[in-house]
């Protein structure tokens, strides 16, 4: 994206630079503090590493006792076998990554489209119980999923969203139209509202003010709301584990952990599959991450 | 045209009453001022007119049609707002095309406006920068050309000349006032500057808390105001307030000096007044008709003049003398007072007794 935050948050007069912050201890850091710092990278980076290592390991060397950290044969079958099934066709797990990318990809745009105007009309106007009505959106979120999956499992049941991408993509929707709104609502309040004052002044109505004036300011906020919503629909695991079953329909996290289990498991196929799905949010999260910044300190950022 | 009238709007954020029964007539293409001080309700006023705010009581009409419930798009006004309000993503050019992109004019008319604006405003150097590359002087001209750019049916100016350094601001002052009657258009401008105000302005209105304490030429708010606050507001030095009652053909005042009584006041005995005085109907150097006594506090030369501060009693009295006076504090001296110029309000009320005789 063309916008940097700083550019993007910089509204008026205030140019002050704020010196940066000083370094906590500075060039004296003392050495406690860097063998924490690497056990605790160690602790965090040790399944990931495993993780890959086991990806392009053969499975003799999978399955070798001792483990071996450094002299495996390297092999890309497993990566072969997460796209390609046995018989040469696509492979089921494939077809769950595609799944996941439609699910996770529409729920997000639709809880951007919905979220974002919501979240300028909660800001500019002085709507009735205003406080009340974001708690009550908010503890929308407070209910984690295996809550309330039952009575949407039975309602969907009703209507036939059961084993239905749709339904996976209205669910996380209505999961991230909430969040959208909060954290939204932030960034519409860091505009200032005189912008949209101004081009209605010029001769534009509320919404081509807001179109026009108001959400290109809003980009990076829009950036970073977004990704927070692709992770959770893309890592989702309990809906979509009760509201699917067909091969065709499920996405991936139930996908893989069907992986794991029966008689015997092939984790390099697990380990593989898992790098592939980690994959994309990563690079993504990685493309957008000043905006993620912004999005994370929230009304921090410098005026 | 272009007459804007608002009557007896009432505004309120939350608590704080920002505009509190505020009656404004603004004839067509006159200069009119908004003077008052910080947290008047003058910014309020104007989004009030230019449909910002949502009025919780009165009516907005623009040429003579009741335009209340009009979008601001609909009022055909332009604004100056007082933190400018320039859209930070386009360039100075583009802020100022705004209102005409706006109205979908040709580009090449567009170009000959903003050309034409942007020299007036000397800011044709700035056209390709953005908004945050500007003083806020920069700034300020940007807004008004934004305004100017267009013309709609009344300029609304919002503290406009206020971040400018003292020379620009008084260029800009007479370039507003020829801009204006050039066009002849409406203006409703906002100060808390009352040299401004005086200078400019047709009409003054002066408000305070969200109430207007005084409509008039600037001529009627200097001379006869209102009450004491307008008195005390209006003029630089301030006017001097000294405590007193009528007494006979006598004013009497607290400090225990006496002047004799001005013919037209009606105050009758014994109550309390306000004696105000400006500092240019004060002399000390014995032009007037009556004298207080009192002894020199300190001398304010200002280059063209000098205000020589007197304390009479706990009072202090500020008198405007040649730049040449000169003098020690404690030195005792007599201030002679032109009481035809002088003002008398209520004590209680404040409000003015001097109207009625003259
Ligand atoms: N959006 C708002 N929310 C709450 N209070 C407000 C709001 N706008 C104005 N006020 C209050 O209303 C009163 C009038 O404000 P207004 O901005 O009109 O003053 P002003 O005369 O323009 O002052 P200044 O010369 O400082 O700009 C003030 O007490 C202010 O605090
Ligand atoms: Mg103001």
């Amino acid at each position: 994206m063309a916008v940097s935050v700083d550019e993007a948050v910089s509204t008026g007069p205030a140019r002050d630079h704020t010196p940066p912050a000083r370094r906590l201890g500075g060039r004296g850091r003392s050495v406690l503090e860097v063998a924490l710092l690497t056990v605790l990278a160690v602790v965090m980076l040790f399944p990931v590493l495993w993780m890959i290592e086991t990806s392009i390991k053969e499975n003799r060397d999978v399955y070798a006792i001792p483990a071996k950290f450094f002299d495996f044969t390297v092999t890309l079958d497993h990566y072969k076998d997460v796209f390609v099934a046995p018989d040469g066709t696509r492979s089921a797990l494939s077809v769950s990554f595609l799944n996941s990318v439609v699910v996770a990809g529409v729920s997000t745009v639709l809880a951007t489209v919905l979220g974002v105007p919501a979240a300028w009309a909660y800001s500019r106007f002085a709507v009735r119980a205003k406080k009340d009505q974001l708690f009550f959106i908010l503890s929308t979120r407070f209910m984690p999923p295996v809550v309330v999956v039952i009575p949407i499992f039975l309602m969907y049941r009703q209507v036939g969203l059961i084993d239905n991408k749709l339904g996976l993509i209205l669910i996380y929707a209505a999961f991230n139209v909430p969040f959208t709104i909060w954290m939204m609502k932030g960034f519409v309040d860091e505009v200032p509202a005189e912008y949209e004052d101004a081009a209605m002044l010029d001769g534009y109505t509320r919404l081509q003010a807001f179109w026009k004036f108001t959400l290109p300011l809003l980009v990076p906020g829009i950036a970073a709301t977004a990704v927070f919503a692709l992770i959770f629909s893309w890592n989702e695991f309990v809906f979509a584990t009760f509201l699917t079953s067909s091969d065709s329909v499920r996405t991936a996290p139930p996908a893989v952990a069907g992986l794991i289990g029966g008689t015997t498991t092939d984790w390099g196929l697990v380990a593989a599959a898992s790098v592939v799905f980690a994959l994309p949010v990563l690079v993504f999260a990685y493309l957008v991450r000043k905006h993620l910044i912004a999005g994370v300190t929230l009304g921090a950022v410098r005026r | 045209m272009g007459t804007v009238a608002v009557h007896e709007v009432c505004k309120s954020f939350g608590k704080v009453r920002a505009l509190d029964g505020v009656t404004l007539d603004v004839p067509d293409g006159s200069f009119f001022v908004v003077l008052g001080p910080s947290g008047a309700g003058k910014t309020t006023t104007l989004r009030a007119i230019a449909g910002l705010e949502k009025l919780d009581a009165g009516s907005v009409h623009l040429d003579g049609r009741d335009a209340t419930g009009d979008a601001p798009a609909a009022r055909d006004l332009a604004m100056v707002f007082q933190s400018y309000a320039l859209y930070p993503r386009h360039t100075v050019y583009e802020n100022i095309a705004s209102p005409l992109r706006a109205r979908r004019c040709s580009s090449s008319e567009i170009a000959a406006a903003v050309e034409q604006m942007s020299s007036l405003l000397h800011i044709e150097r700035l056209l390709q920068r953005r908004p945050a590359q500007l003083s806020g002087g920069e700034m300020q001209r940007v807004a008004l050309a934004r305004a100017l750019v267009r013309r709609p049916r009344a300029f609304l100016m919002d503290e406009p000349l206020t971040n400018l350094d003292l020379k620009l601001r008084v260029e800009m002052r007479t370039e507003l006032t020829r801009i204006h009657r050039s066009l002849g258009a409406t203006f409703i401008y906002v100060t808390n500057d009352q040299v401004e105000a005086l200078s400019m302005a047709d009409q003054v209105a002066v408000l305070k808390e969200g109430k207007v304490q005084q409509v008039g030429t600037p001529t009627e708010v200097y001379e006869r105001p209102a009450n004491q606050w307008v008195a005390g507001f209006v003029g630089s030095p301030p006017i001097s307030l000294l405590a007193c009652h009528a007494e006979g053909d006598r004013l009497v005042g607290a400090e225990g000096w006496t002047l004799p009584r001005p013919r037209w006041t009606t105050a009758e005995d014994g109550r309390a007044l306000l004696l105000g005085l400006r500092a240019e109907d004060l002399s000390v150097e014995q032009r007037g008709n009556a004298s207080l006594p009192g002894e020199l506090y300190g001398l304010e030369p200002l280059g063209d003049r000098t205000v020589v501060d007197v304390r009479v009693g706990t009072e202090i009295l500020k008198v405007k003398a040649r730049p040449t006076v000169t003098g020690t504090p404690g030195e005792r001296l007599l201030v002679t007072v032109d009481l035809d110029r002088a003002h008398l309000f209520d004590a209680g009320t404040g409000l003015s007794l001097s109207e009625a005789g003259r």
